[in-house]
C-alpha cells in the first residue's frame, strides 16, 4: 500500500508542474503587452513615453526572460504568493483566501446532493431493468444531462422570483457564523449544479450495478440463501460503487467549472465569479491564479481518491 | 483495395443509384428508424437544425439585428412570434440565426478537436516507447483542467470571437479523444493486418492512415456526435458568460445573458425560448449519439 501511494505521489508532482507550465504558456499567448494595457488606461488612449513603458515593464517584471518569470511565479505560489492583481492592485492571494472556501463549500454541497440522489436512482434503475421504473429513472438522467445547467439556473431564479418574490442576496453569510442564512444562499445553486452531475453519476451507477449483478459471487450470495436486500446492499452495491468513486473525482472538476456559471447567475461571491470578472478586466495574474488553484484542487482530490480506491479495492494495490 | 478504387471511380453514378427509392441506403435508414426510434428522432431534429441554419434568411421574419423601439419587450404572439427583446429585436429571428452560430461552433470544434485527438492518440501508440510516455503525460495534464476552465483560459488569451470559440473548444476536446482512441489503437496495433503491413515494410504514414485509423473510425464517429452536443452547450455557456461570441451576434447563449436575467418580471420569455432551443437540440443529439454508439460499438451495448 505504501509503494502504491508513493507511486501515485510521484505521478502527481510532474502533472502539477506541467499544468502550471501549460497555464503560463496559454496566457503568454496573449497578443499585446500588459504594460501597454496598463499605461494606456481604461480608455486605451492615454499617452506615455518609451521610458515610462520601460519602467512599467520593469515594475511588472515582464522585461525579464520568460523562464525567469515562470520560475519566479512558481516559487511565489509555493509560498502562497500569487502575485499582484493587475486590476485591483492588491495581492491575489487575499482575494482567493475569502473566495476559495465559498466555492469549495458550494462544490462539496453539490457533490453530496448529486451522490445522494444518483446512487439510489441508479440502483433502482438497475434492479428494475427494462421496467417502467427503469425508463422513468433513465429519462430523468438523460434530461439532467441535456439541460444546460445555466438555463436550469435561470429557470430556478425565475421560479423563485415569480413565486416567492425572492431576490439574489447581495451579501454572503459565513458558514461558521450564520449557518442558516449560508445554507439558504447556497442550497439553490448547489441543487442546480448537483442535478446535472446527478444525471451522469446515475448512469454510471446503473451500468456498473448491471455488470456486478451478473458476477458469480452474487449468484453465490443468493444461493446461500441471503435475503435479496442483503445481496444488493452488502455484495452488489459495495462493488458497484467503485467506478462511482472514480468518476466522482472527474465530477468534482466539472462541478468546479460549473460554479463559474452558477455563481454568476445566483450572485455567489466565489472563485468562479472572480475568474469571469478577472477575464473581463484582463487581469491575467488573477486568471492564472484561479486556474492553478482549481486544477491543483482537482489533482489533490484525484490523488486522495486513488488512495481511497486502492484501500477499497485490494486488486489494484498489488499490480 | 482494388474494389475500393472502382467504387470511387464510379462515384457519381453509384451515388445517384444509391439514393433512388428502394435502394440499400433507404432500407438501412428505415431499419435504423425501426430499431432505434429515439435515435431517428434525434437524427430528424439534427436535420431540421441544419436546414434552419442553411435557410436562415428565408425562415427568419426580420433582420436579427434590426432594433425597433416600438417593439421593446413586445409580448410573444402579438406582432412578433416569440416576442421582442430589450432593444426591440425579434426573438424568433435571432433564434433562427443563432442556429448558425451553434452549428458552426459545434460542428467545427467537434470535428477539429476529435480529428487532432485521434491523430495524437493513434500516432502515440504507433510510435510507442518514449513518445507515448511523453504524449500521455501531456494528455494527463490537460485532462487535469476541467474542460470549461481550459476553454475560459484560452478565450481569455484570444479574446471573444466565434472562431476563437472554435479554437478553444477544439483544444478542450483533444485530450479526452486522445485518451479514448489510444486504448482502441492499442488493440488495433496488435492485429494481424497491422503486423502484416509492418512485415512488408509499410511506412509510418501508410500504417497509421491506411490500417490503424480506419479501424478506429467507429469510435471517432461516436465521439464527434457526443462532442457536438457538448460543444453546443459549451459555446452557449461561453457566450452566456460574455466571453464567447461577441454580444451583437445573435447566439443562443448570448440571448440568455443580460436582460434575460435582469427583467424576469417584465419579459420572462427572453430567458425561456433560447434555453428551450438549446435543451431540445442537445437532448435530441444525445439520443442520436446513444443510438449511434449502440450500433457502431457493440461492446457498449446495453450499458447506457
Amino acid at each position: 500500500m505504501q509503494a502504491y501511494i508513493l507511486k501515485r505521489l510521484l505521478l502527481f508532482i510532474p502533472t502539477l508542474v506541467l499544468a502550471t507550465l501549460l497555464v503560463f504558456v496559454i496566457l503568454r499567448l496573449i497578443p499585446g503587452d500588459p504594460a501597454i494595457t496598463k499605461l494606456a488606461g481604461d480608455t486605451g488612449e492615454a499617452q506615455f513615453t518609451q521610458e515610462q513603458l520601460a519602467t512599467m515593464r520593469a515594475e511588472l517584471g515582464t522585461d525579464r526572460p520568460l523562464y525567469v518569470q515562470y520560475g519566479d511565479w512558481v516559487w511565489g505560489m509555493l509560498r502562497l504568493d500569487f502575485g499582484e492583481s493587475l486590476y485591483f492592485e492588491e495581492a491575489v492571494a487575499r482575494d482567493l483566501a475569502t473566495k476559495f472556501p465559498i466555492t469549495l463549500e458550494l462544490t462539496v454541497l453539490a457533490l453530496l446532493i448529486a451522490t445522494l440522489l444518483a446512487v439510489p436512482l441508479g440502483v433502482v434503475s438497475a434492479i428494475k431493468q427494462d421496467t417502467p421504473t427503469d425508463y422513468v429513472a433513465r429519462v430523468i438522467a438523460i434530461t439532467g444531462v441535456a439541460l444546460p445547467n445555466f438555463w436550469v439556473g435561470i429557470l430556478i431564479v425565475y421560479f423563485l422570483v415569480l413565486l416567492f418574490d425572492w431576490i439574489p442576496p447581495l451579501g454572503y453569510a459565513n458558514l461558521w457564523e450564520d449557518p442558516g442564512t449560508n445554507l439558504q444562499q447556497l442550497i439553490f445553486p448547489a441543487l442546480t449544479l448537483g442535478f446535472y452531475n446527478m444525471a451522469f453519476m446515475a448512469r454510471v451507477t446503473r451500468s456498473s450495478m448491471l455488470e456486478v449483478y451478473r458476477e458469480d459471487y452474487i449468484r453465490t450470495a443468493r444461493a446461500k440463501g441471503l435475503a435479496e436486500r442483503m445481496v444488493i446492499l452488502r455484495h452488489a452495491l459495495k462493488n458497484a460503487l467503485l467506478p462511482v468513486v472514480t468518476v466522482s473525482g472527474y465530477e468534482f472538476g466539472r462541478l468546479l467549472a460549473g460554479t463559474v456559471v452558477i455563481e454568476s447567475i445566483f450572485v455567489v461571491p466565489g472563485m468562479g465569479k472572480l475568474l469571469i470578472d478577472s477575464v473581463f478586466h484582463r487581469d491575467y495574474t488573477a486568471v492564472q491564479a484561479v486556474i492553478v488553484v482549481t486544477t491543483a484542487s482537482v489533482l489533490v482530490l484525484n490523488l486522495a481518491l486513488d488512495v481511497v480506491y486502492g484501500w477499497l479495492n485490494p486488486r489494484i494495490r498489488f499490480t | 483495395m482494388a474494389q475500393e478504387r472502382r467504387i470511387t471511380a464510379a462515384f457519381p453514378e453509384a451515388v445517384i443509384r444509391g439514393l433512388l427509392p428502394g435502394s440499400a441506403i433507404w432500407r438501412n435508414v428505415g431499419r435504423f428508424a425501426r430499431r432505434k426510434p429515439l435515435g431517428a428522432f434525434g437524427a430528424a431534429v439534427a436535420l431540421i437544425l441544419i436546414v434552419v441554419a442553411i435557410f436562415a434568411p428565408f425562415i427568419a421574419t426580420k433582420d436579427p439585428s434590426e432594433t425597433n423601439h416600438r417593439l421593446v419587450y413586445a409580448r410573444p404572439g402579438s406582432e412578433l412570434l416569440l416576442g421582442g427583446d430589450q432593444v426591440g429585436r425579434d426573438v424568433f429571428s435571432r433564434l433562427v440565426y443563432g442556429t448558425r452560430v451553434s452549428l458552426y461552433a459545434g460542428l467545427l470544434s467537434a470535428f477539429i478537436g476529435a480529428t487532432i485527438g485521434m491523430l495524437v492518440g493513434v500516432a502515440s501508440v504507433h510510435f510507442g516507447g518514449k513518445t507515448d510516455l511523453i504524449v500521455q503525460r501531456i494528455v494527463d495534464t490537460m485532462m487535469a483542467f476541467p474542460a470549461l476552465i481550459l476553454a475560459i483560459a484560452i478565450m481569455a488569451a484570444l479574446g471573444a470571437s466565434l472562431n476563437n470559440v472554435v479554437i478553444a473548444l477544439s483544444i478542450a476536446f483533444i485530450p479526452s479523444t486522445a485518451r479514448v482512441l489510444r486504448s482502441q489503437a492499442l488493440v488495433v496495433k496488435e492485429m494481424d493486418y497491422v503486423l502484416a503491413a509492418r512485415a512488408i515494410g509499410a511506412g509510418h504514414g501508410r500504417i497509421i492512415f491506411r490500417h490503424m485509423i480506419p479501424n478506429c473510425l467507429a469510435l471517432y464517429i461516436v465521439l464527434v456526435t457526443v462532442f457536438l452536443g457538448t460543444a453546443i452547450v459549451a459555446e452557449a455557456t461561453l457566450s452566456f458568460l460574455g466571453i464567447g461570441v461577441p454580444p451583437d451576434v445573435a447566439s443562443w447563449g448570448g440571448m440568455l445573458n443580460g436582460a434575460a436575467q435582469r427583467y424576469v418580471r417584465l419579459a420572462p420569455w427572453l430567458g425561456v425560448f433560447p434555453g428551450l432551443a438549446i435543451a431540445i437540440v442537445v437532448f435530441a443529439w444525445n439520443l442520436l449519439g446513444d443510438s449511434l454508439r449502440d450500433v457502431l460499438d457493440p461492446r457498449l451495448r446495453g450499458t447506457g
